[in-house]
């Protein structure tokens, strides 16, 4: 009896001392960071364009982010919604329903690089779109598809059915009641679909580094080609070009995530909330 | 008493509104017909995928000969040699390192999360491993580099950048994946289950390892394969802290070259032959990718049931 107790005790430590490892390999990448990269941060960095190899700030490459960012989300959400609302309040479970499935989950477990290698090929080179805003939006818009699917269909799945059969009931339209009824109690899972490809497409860089290029100035259009924040980070690190400035650039990123992953989560909340 | 002239209104009303109908169907149809195209936007986009890669891959590699491009160990553009075995062990070993290391953690703290932990510990652990999903790969490439790659240069010696180093960053990038869905597998156990081990006089942490993982090992074995499937894709951090040799390593501290490094690394000045053979490295990487998809497919299938 004391041997199975001084057992389990030993696998709890072994369980409470990976947890700890796993909580504190987070606050040690964000402490390191924070403390190399707070200092670089001012103003002027995030206001003025880089010079040089090494010098000045990250303003076009923030513009540039925030293009592909603005793009990729007009293309991915309404076919992201449309697609969930087919999967949910059309469709009926057999062959073609099991096949779309097994391609938006064959397509979350393709790696970034061939994302990468796709674009390149597809809309760099075929579409003639070149290395372009819209050549990286295009890519990672297929990319956050299977997060938009997701997000969107247990959203759609949470409204309860009287909602459907009350609206139906009183004469609507299936369409008319999948606009008036469904997709506003669903809104809330949408946002949260949204925030989360951002979080992904900020976080990008093997796919966009092939479609939407390097170049470090502003992208005039969505047809010119510019590097986002997460590819000037790649550069300046495998360069060795300036690890201030690669610290500098590190911290914003991490900011911006965990803005994102706050607000993810408070809509989150809010959502668990109107279900109770 | 209605005149003619009000119930011919009547009826053209009427045939109006059929009218109305019909083309409310008509439209319902065809909004219907969009939602079922965006729906198979996934299927278009993963064939489209597919048939490029291959179509741009495929023929080097039979150009090279299958015999050499697989099997050949080296690699050198310049001199026409292209073998990917150093870069397909490469891959191979830093995805196996990156399993013993995360695996057992991210289990251990799925079940610290799901069994053991008070809520409010909970309300810290669950949101660090979603921030450790959404830190981009750059950072922990980076951090791996300043960190872990000097760290093994003083204690192990060698250069630092090695298939050690890549183990311990892409082990950490795995962390979340195996976490989440190992949580929601053990919360799917049925309760029954968990009561009745406890009943039988069993304690809590022999229900956990004895009946509980058992019932979830389908879930559980499909957070492994997500995560070697996260861990053979990784690209950008990994070349910051592997070294990018093509070579086969003879030891953890040895540099190593994964197939993903290969592709990023000369995609950018490659051309001709060369820029098809990595292609066909992405030939194949994607058919491990579809492999692993393929078997996770069957697992969840299996778990459905």
């Amino acid at each position: 009896m004391n041997n199975r107790k001084l057992k389990d005790n030993l696998i709890k430590i072994l369980i409470y001392a990976a947890s700890l490892l796993t909580v504190g390999v987070l606050a040690w990448i964000l402490i390191y960071i924070t403390i190399n990269g707070i200092g670089e941060v001012s103003l002027e960095f995030l206001t003025s364009a880089p010079e040089g190899e090494s010098g000045g700030g990250i303003l076009p490459i923030i513009i540039n982010t925030l293009y592909i960012i603005l793009l990729t989300i007009v293309i991915a959400t309404p076919i992201g919604v449309f697609a969930a609302i087919y999967l949910v309040e059309y469709a009926k479970p057999g062959k073609i329903v099991r096949i779309i499935r097994f391609a938006t989950e064959s397509l979350a477990g393709i790696p970034s690089i061939i994302f990468g290698l796709f674009g390149y090929i597809f809309f760099v080179t075929v579409l003639n779109l070149g290395w372009s805003i819209l050549s990286g939006a295009l890519t990672l818009s297929i990319m956050v598809l299977p997060t938009m699917v997701r997000t969107t269909e247990e959203s759609l799945k949470a409204v309860p059915d009287v909602y459907r059969e009350g609206s139906l009931g009183l004469g609507a339209s299936k369409l008319r009641t999948i606009r008036k009824v469904v997709l506003p109690s669903a809104i809330p899972g949408i946002v949260t679909g949204i925030i989360l490809s951002i979080g992904r497409i900020v976080g990008e860089s093997a796919a966009v580094y092939f479609t939407a290029g390097m170049v470090s100035r502003l992208a005039k259009g969505f047809l010119d080609s510019g590097r986002t924040l997460a590819v000037h980070m790649y550069l300046l690190a495998k360069e060795g070009i300036s690890f201030e400035k690669a610290f500098a650039t590190a911290f914003v990123l991490v900011v911006i995530i965990l803005l994102i992953n706050f607000s993810a989560n408070k809509i989150g909340a809010s959502l668990d909330k109107t279900k109770v | 008493m209605e005149s003619k002239e009000e119930i011919r209104q009547s009826v053209r009303n009427r045939e109006d509104s059929m009218e109305e109908n019909k083309l409310q169907n008509f439209i319902e149809k065809i909004i219907e017909n969009i939602f079922f195209i965006s729906a198979c936007m996934a299927i278009i986009s993963v064939a489209v995928i597919s048939v490029f890669i291959f179509y741009k891959g495929g023929p080097a590699i039979f150009q090279i000969g299958v015999k050499e491009f697989l099997t050949g160990t080296t690699w050198q553009p310049l001199g026409d040699y292209f073998g990917i075995l150093p870069m397909i062990i490469g891959s191979i070993y830093a995805t196996i390192g990156a399993i013993i290391i995360g695996v057992p953690i991210g289990i251990l703290t799925a079940v610290f999360i799901a069994e053991l932990a008070p809520e409010w510990i909970q309300n810290i652990v669950r949101p660090s491993v979603e921030l450790l999903a959404g830190i981009p790969s750059v950072v922990y490439g980076f951090f791996g580099l300043l960190v872990f790659v000097p760290f093994i240069a003083d204690t192990l010696g060698g250069a630092g950048n090695s298939l050690l180093a890549a183990s311990v960053i892409l082990g950490i990038m795995i962390l979340p994946t195996v976490i989440n869905i190992s949580v929601t597998s053990l919360n799917s156990v049925p309760k029954e289950y968990k009561e009745g081990s406890l009943a039988m006089g069993a304690s809590h942490i022999q229900t956990i390892f004895k009946v509980m993982i058992p019932a979830a090992k389908s879930g559980i074995l499909a957070a492994v394969i997500l995560g070697i499937g996260r861990a053979i894709g990784e690209t950008m951090a990994v070349i910051l802290v592997a070294g990018n040799t093509p070579l086969i390593p003879d030891s953890l501290t040895d540099p190593i070259r994964t197939m993903t490094a290969n592709i990023a690394l000369e995609m950018g000045y490659a051309y001709g032959l060369h820029q098809e053979a990595l292609f066909a490295t992405g030939v194949i990487l994607f058919i491990f990718i579809m492999i692993l998809n393929i078997m996770l497919n069957l697992f969840t299938n299996k778990a459905g049931e």
